[in-house]
């Protein structure tokens, strides 16, 4: 009987064994593939089981964190919610996230291993780095200006710094509480459902999200094309510009809203907003020369900021017709408001077309810099002496042409205005445009350069015009950086 | 089996001594478990630490004055190892207890270790030779039947007919019925021996494989029907399993005979195909150890044992630490079937290892004193006992790691479940027993 024993033994020492290496199996080897089963929670638990770290606007925190009791623990507060949702995104525990929320999330939850001094010493003791800070350009005071310059209209402002790119202000509306859709339940669902199906699309952010055809704010672009190409050499000699303006090949008659458009100068052309002139001057330059300059403005490109913006779209390849349109704006020429801030912003700053950006830097939660941004040039979109000549003719706009509205004393503000038809025969309310740029009298450089997009502007259509629905909001966004 | 040697000549040393150390150091292994998980729950020391220490000291220092005072000679390993799960098995229920606060599993389980250690203490102190339970071989497996039968009069609870309400308290016969199984196997099996090893005519002439006889095939074709008919009526695919496991090695170390293995197996084989393909219960267990994610797949959700596959995969080498793990995640019966799942997760792989190793142990000091005995019937009660340990161990620790299809059935000690500990008790006392005959028997001639 004893070598039966033995035998039965020698059983049960063979299942002890199946259960070690099977053990050994489920927890070392497939451990990994485990863990990242996407129905596996313990990631999501352990991701919201400390508080998300802060986005500092202007010094301050604008979001913070909620002890919720659930299992998934930690929830998103925000300050001011609609104020700053196109700049933080929403951090959702259903939803995900989306901007700086998204871009900066390694930082914000706290698992980028760049906020850990010894990253292999936290994967041994499984301790958690606590989540660090990002801290953005956005001027407050500029945010609040443009948040209520907006009001209950539809339509968004960008705002940056010419000499940095930082960006200033970065505002969409119709807005909403991103901490609507931070926990879990219910009314987080329903919330999600309501913004979802709204008409208005209070999610979409518009400044950076959405194109819109420029109109008259993109002969910027073509009077420096035009400039650097030498088309047109002297501001004040009459161009040969006919009145009414036939599209080239087509029998199409391009007209103008007001009289004396007829052979003007680039000066007149630009304060008043001559369709004619700009039409033909962008035929004159030529397709490759206006293209390039369009794409060293920013057109065609895809940017970070860090999050992406969508690409502001110059055809390449058009006919003289469609050139004509697209050189006032027109046909398939789209451009999001932070692109004609950035326009704006070259002319200012001598040409030069400085990346944007929205994160000055990435602290730790007790301060230490993670990472830094700094300038950096996207392209020098003009020479800097046809960029000084641009400066004159924007200036004059806001001195005696049309955007009057703009006017700052005790600083030097260019500006041209926009509205742009669109929609099926154009019969959509236009959208009122104005973009600017300012520089304090005594100062070296321009503080600040916007683009304001108005899409609903007024009730009664004829009213709708960049400079008088668009201009007082870029105005006040460019007090607020001037601090006037 | 040969002769009876001569009186023993020497006599082992009692180790009383090594005992009641390795209980002290069990128990203040399990006091500090309990520590570990109240501080990292609230990172202040629980205010009943003193009294939880204090209890699980007494009960064990009683069961040790016992052992001290009625089985001298016992293994010294068996008492501290029942004490040391029993005490791990509190902390889990425990911990997991802070997860479902309007479930409170640990104080019951308390109560019914208590019961058990009672019971343990009652067995040592009465029971003064194991060979008096020979006598009651056919009134234990009339007993074991009865209780096994009783639960079918009552309702099922979550798909399976296995437990009896009385008073509040759930009570799982068929736990009890192991117990009596091993006697009745023990005795039958020494009885018979001898019919059953002889009897047949070899299947090849070559071979060393003999069938047996019709007349003997009698009884295990009744025991493979019993653990059918438990598993079709009462839908607990475990208790059948190691009923029937346990029968096939008694039989084996009894007998010797490996054509009762290849009958065995045999049949296994025609029940669970027959089972598997006709009971759906059993059938979804077979997919599920298959196709751990396949609920994942189909948008469902994870499954009660892929959410035990993630606990123990979370664990890792190291474990998350007592009180810092999800395992409560897995849901319904986390504080019993799936109990190791949380010690896989909070201590880890070396934890899980260690606990394995304790089970081993265990059943290793049973196997030993069933080796030092010298009559057949203990030998057996020895080896049925400790194989019962050993199986249940293998069928519910295979099934939550994935191993085998997963089937209901209580880690020994660990798992919340009253009668499963009581039983527990009751098996360590009747080892501590044989044990204790075994080594104050020893004559040199075998391992003690």
């Amino acid at each position: 009987m004893t070598k039966y024993i033995r035998r039965a033994a020698a059983l049960c020492a063979v299942l002890l064994l199946a259960l070690l290496v099977n053990a050994t199996r489920v927890q070392v080897f497939q451990a990994g593939a485990y863990d990242d089963n996407p129905a596996n929670r313990r990631q999501t638990i352990a991701r919201y089981g400390q508080p998300r770290g802060a986005i500092l606007v202007g010094g301050r925190p604008v979001t913070g964190s909620r002890d919720s009791g659930q299992q998934l623990r930690y929830e998103r507060t925000y300050t001011d919610g609609p104020l700053y949702a196109p700049v933080t995104g929403f951090a959702s525990q259903v939803y995900g996230t989306t901007f700086l929320e998204n871009s900066e999330d390694g930082i914000l939850s706290g698992s980028d291993p760049l906020l850990s001094p010894f990253p292999l010493w936290n994967d041994a003791t499984r301790a958690q780095n606590p989540a660090g800070k990002v801290v953005t350009t956005i001027d407050p005071a500029a945010q609040r200006a443009a948040y209520r310059g907006l009001g209950t209209r539809r339509g968004a402002v960008a705002a940056i710094e010419p000499s940095t790119g930082r960006i200033l202000a970065l505002v969409s509306t119709p807005s909403y509480d991103p901490g609507e859709l931070s926990g879990t339940g219910r009314a987080v669902k329903h919330a999600w459902e309501r913004l979802n199906g709204a008409a208005d699309k209070p999610m979409l952010n518009r400044a950076i999200r959405q194109t819109y055809p420029p109109g008259s704010t993109f002969k910027v672009v073509t009077a420096a094309a035009a400039l650097d190409a030498g088309v047109v050499t002297d501001l004040d000699t009459p161009t040969t510009s006919p009145d009414p303006y036939r599209l080239p090949g087509t029998t199409t008659r391009l007209t103008n809203e007001l009289e004396g458009c007829e052979d003007a100068s680039l000066r007149y052309a630009f304060e008043w907003s001559c369709n004619t002139v700009f039409a033909k001057l962008g035929v004159d330059v030529g397709l490759s020369d206006m293209t390039r300059t369009a794409a060293d403005f920013g057109f065609n490109d895809r940017l970070r900021i860090p999050f992406s913006v969508a690409p502001s779209n110059f055809d390449t390849t058009l006919d003289k017709a469609q050139l004509a349109l697209s050189s006032i704006g027109q046909f398939n020429t789209r451009a999001t408001p932070l692109q004609m801030a950035m326009i704006s912003a070259a002319v200012a700053g001598g040409g030069s077309v400085k990346t944007p950006y929205l994160v000055e830097k990435t602290t730790t939660r007790s301060d230490s810099t993670v990472s830094t941004t700094g300038p950096r040039t996207l392209h020098q979109a003009m020479n800097p002496a046809t960029a000084l000549r641009m400066r004159e003719l924007m200036t004059d706009v806001v001195t005696e042409g049309t955007g009057a509205n703009a006017a700052i004393p005790g600083a030097t503000v260019g500006g041209k205005t926009g509205t742009a038809q669109h929609g099926i025969d154009n019969l959509g309310t236009p959208y009122a445009w104005f973009i600017s740029w300012a520089q304090a009298d005594g100062t070296m450089e321009p503080a600040v350069a916007v683009a304001v997009v108005v899409e609903d502007a007024a009730a009664d259509r004829g009213d709708i015009s960049g400079g008088g629905d668009a201009a007082p909001i870029a105005k006040a966004v460019m007090e607020a950086v001037l601090g006037f | 089996m040969a002769a009876d040697p001569p009186a023993p000549a020497v006599r082992l040393p009692r180790r009383r001594g090594i005992e009641f150390t390795l209980i002290v150091m069990a128990v203040l292994l399990s006091v500090f478990g309990y520590c570990a998980v109240a501080y990292a729950r609230h990172t202040a020391l629980p205010p009943g630490a003193a009294v939880y220490g204090a209890g699980l000291g007494v009960l064990a220092v009683l069961a040790h004055v016992a052992v001290r005072l009625r089985a001298p000679y016992a293994d010294p390993l068996l008492l501290p190892i029942a004490v040391l799960l029993n005490g791990l098995g509190l902390v889990l229920i425990y911990r997991l207890d802070l997860e479902t606060p309007g479930d409170r599993a640990a104080p019951i389980q308390l109560i019914w270790s208590t019961l058990g250690v009672a019971l343990f203490i009652a067995a040592v102190l009465f029971l003064r030779d194991h060979r008096v339970l020979q006598r009651y071989t056919y009134v234990s497996v009339v007993t074991a039947l009865g209780l096994l039968v009783l639960p079918i009069l009552f309702p099922a609870v979550n798909g399976a007919r296995i437990w009896i309400r009385i008073a509040g308290f759930s009570i799982q016969p068929g736990e009890f019925a192991k117990v009596l199984l091993a006697v009745f196997f023990a005795g039958y099996l020494a009885a018979n021996r001898n019919a059953l090893a002889y009897a047949g005519r070899p299947v090849w002439r070559f071979k060393r494989l003999q069938l047996p006889t019709g007349r003997v095939l009698g009884p295990i074709v009744a025991i493979w029907l019993l653990s059918v008919v438990v598993l079709v009526l009462e839908r607990d695919l475990g208790t059948s399993l190691l009923f029937f496991g346990l029968f096939v090695i008694m039989l084996y170390v009894a007998t010797g005979r490996t054509g009762w293995i290849a009958v065995g197996l045999l049949l296994a084989c025609v029940g669970a195909v027959a089972v598997g393909w006709l009971e759906p219960h059993v059938h979804s267990r077979v997919q599920d150890w298959l196709h751990p994610f396949a609920t994942i797949e189909a948008g469902q959700g994870p499954n009660q044992l892929a959410q035990s596959l993630f606990a123990f995969a979370a664990g890792g080498m190291l474990g998350t630490g007592l009180g810092l793990g999800h395992s409560i995640l897995i849901g319904f019966a986390a504080k019993s079937d799936f109990i190791l799942a949380t010690a896989g997760e909070e201590l880890g792989l070396f934890g899980l290892c260690a606990i394995f190793l304790l089970y081993g142990l265990l059943v290793e000091r049973g196997y030993r004193a069933g080796l030092a005995l010298r009559d057949p019937f203990g030998r057996l009660l020895a080896i049925g006992l400790a194989s019962i340990v050993a199986l249940q161990v293998f069928v519910i620790a295979g099934g939550v790691t994935g191993l085998i299809p997963l089937t209901g059935m209580a880690m020994p000690f660990l798992a919340q479940g009253g009668s499963s500990v009581v039983t527990n008790w009751i098996i360590v006392a009747l080892l501590i027993r044989v044990s204790d005959s075994a080594r104050s028997q020893y004559d040199g001639t075998t391992a003690p």
